[in-house]
């Protein structure tokens, strides 16, 4: 990020200032790292209540062509997901791919749920990827599909045991909905589009609404007692717990989705079809194995091991942390990282190297701390 | 009066006959957020000033600790590894990391008395 260009603020800026937030600078935008309780309380927070988020610096967009099938088609030549089987009102996790099957960006796409919305599909980016995501979308598509940018739009999630009690009370047709469902509806009046997704591990809600109302949802949202604003920090340690991929860090241009273990976000009809950018690597993948994989990673003692250190088996490198932190939940240090696929079973003990020291840590099934996704067996109740 | 002085890397050190007790300042642990870790180094290690004596771990980043002034360790605060969250609760106090003998008691003066250092906080603000 060019440190000369001035940074952008969300629509909540004043509300994260007001909170008594410590703003920092995050892929171009001025975003709540945390409030006064600290990462550790957020953190807590949102397991055992609803924490808030301001997501609006990711990148919104719509993807419109003259019918569902177009729209698909253009979007599967750039990402190996199955999008012509979305079905209305679904949502799906995918990955913009380059022609070596390098991820480009991870991103969200839904298929709009109203009949007069055929044709149009919904993406969410990362905010950091968004301007070139959408130039390399943009120059992508056939005739007839267009790429819509979004940003009179906010983002928010809502994530936390406790979100549908409180969605039930201004959103109770959200509250109804299932992991990975979405609908256009209306949060006390305001016009908005949900899904219930996340990045914590929790169950949750994202919450896209127009810029100049996302003060008032914000505003009403903390006003409930199960809720407080939690920043990027617990964002992120949350979301590690939860084994979930951060791009630029455990997945970029040199791993592939074999390679990170996201293969059942590429459904059976593409992996048999191809199709899509680096399908030859990731067939081959899929058939033979990847050289390498992604593996949690559960240190011993309390020194976290961060992003960059080495992975050893007896005493050669085999690898690298991706991610790597304190996990609040567990107490305990945990990382993710990539090893040869020999290394990478639960129970193989391995040493990632700190400060010319050798920790001992221990292959650990992703994810860290069980999720609690709203699945079709809990949801409509 | 007690005569604590600190570093322009937010270390204090507090002088108690021939040693120095050495932490992090409270602004430090402020701007840290929440310490989860802190590597201490062994007894009998001689640092010098400047040169790296601690590691402290934030929930989210690790930052080195310099040795304020040049000495031997002669104590560590073994409190932190159960409960490293005292140098949030009381960075000048309970959270103290080691204590010093120092080499050379005259480098004290290098360092910034708690006056000075306010007023070097508020040219950070």
């Amino acid at each position: 990020m060019d440190q000369s260009e001035p940074l952008l603020e969300t629509p909540l800026f004043s509300a994260h200032r007001a909170l008594g937030a410590r703003m920092v600078p995050f892929a171009g935008y001025q975003m709540p790292v945390q409030y006064p309780d600290g990462i550790l309380a957020e953190h807590g927070w949102t397991r055992t209540h609803a924490g808030l988020f301001d997501v609006s610096h990711m990148g919104q967009a719509l993807l419109r062509g003259p019918d569902h099938a177009t729209t698909a088609r253009a979007l599967e030549a750039l990402a190996p997901a199955d999008f012509a089987n979305l079905a209305p009102g679904r949502q799906r996790y995918s990955q913009l791919l380059a022609p070596d099957g390098g991820i480009i960006d991870d991103f969200m796409v839904t298929r709009p749920l109203a009949p007069e919305a055929d044709g149009t599909l919904i993406l969410v980016v990362n905010a950091a990827c968004k301007a070139g995501d959408f130039a390399h979308i943009a120059a992508h598509l056939p005739e007839g599909v267009a790429l819509i940018e979004r940003p009179e739009r906010a983002l928010l999630a809502l994530q936390g045991p406790e979100v549908a009690a409180v969605m039930a009370r201004h959103c109770p047709q959200a509250a109804a909905l299932d992991f990975m469902a979405a609908i256009p509806t209306d949060f006390d009046g305001i016009p908005v589009e949900v899904s219930r997704s996340g990045y914590t591990g929790e169950d949750g809600f994202e919450i896209s609404v127009e810029n100049d109302k996302a003060p008032l949802l914000w505003a009403a949202l903390l006003a409930e007692p199960e809720v407080k604003a939690i920043g990027l920090g617990a964002r992120d340690s949350l979301r590690l717990e939860a084994g979930l991929c951060l791009y630029g860090h455990d997945i970029d241009l040199s791993t592939s989705p074999i390679e990170a273990g996201l293969m059942w976000s590429i459904q059976k009809r593409r992996r048999t079809e191809g199709g899509f950018p680096g399908a030859e690597r990731i067939q081959r993948e899929l058939a033979d194995g990847p050289a390498r994989v992604r593996v949690g990673l559960r240190l011993e003692g309390r020194a976290p091991a961060r992003e960059g250190a080495e992975i050893a088996s007896d005493g050669a490198v085999v690898g690298r942390v991706t991610s790597g932190g304190f996990a609040p939940t567990l107490a305990a240090p945990i990382a993710m990282g990539y090893v040869p696929p020999a290394l990478s079973a639960p129970g193989t003990r391995l040493d990632i190297l700190v400060r010319g020291k050798a920790l001992a840590a221990t292959v650990t099934p992703l994810p860290f701390v069980p999720t609690r996704y709203a699945r079709k067996s809990k949801a409509g109740a | 009066m007690t005569s604590v002085r600190y570093t322009k890397d937010h270390e204090y050190v507090r002088v108690e006959g021939d040693v120095a007790v050495v932490g992090i300042s409270d602004y430090a642990q402020q701007q840290l957020g929440d310490v989860v870790f802190v590597e201490l180094p062994e007894i009998g290690k001689v640092v010098t000033k400047g040169g790296e004596a601690a590691v402290v771990e934030s929930v989210k980043a690790a930052s080195e600790v310099y040795a304020p002034l040049s000495g031997e360790v002669v104590e560590v605060n073994s409190e932190l590894e159960g409960a490293p969250g005292l140098v949030n609760e009381a960075a000048e106090g309970k959270g103290w990391f080691m204590k010093l003998k120092l080499s050379d008691p005259a480098e004290l003066n290098d360092l910034m008395n708690e006056h000075a250092y306010r007023d070097f906080l508020d040219t950070l603000a």
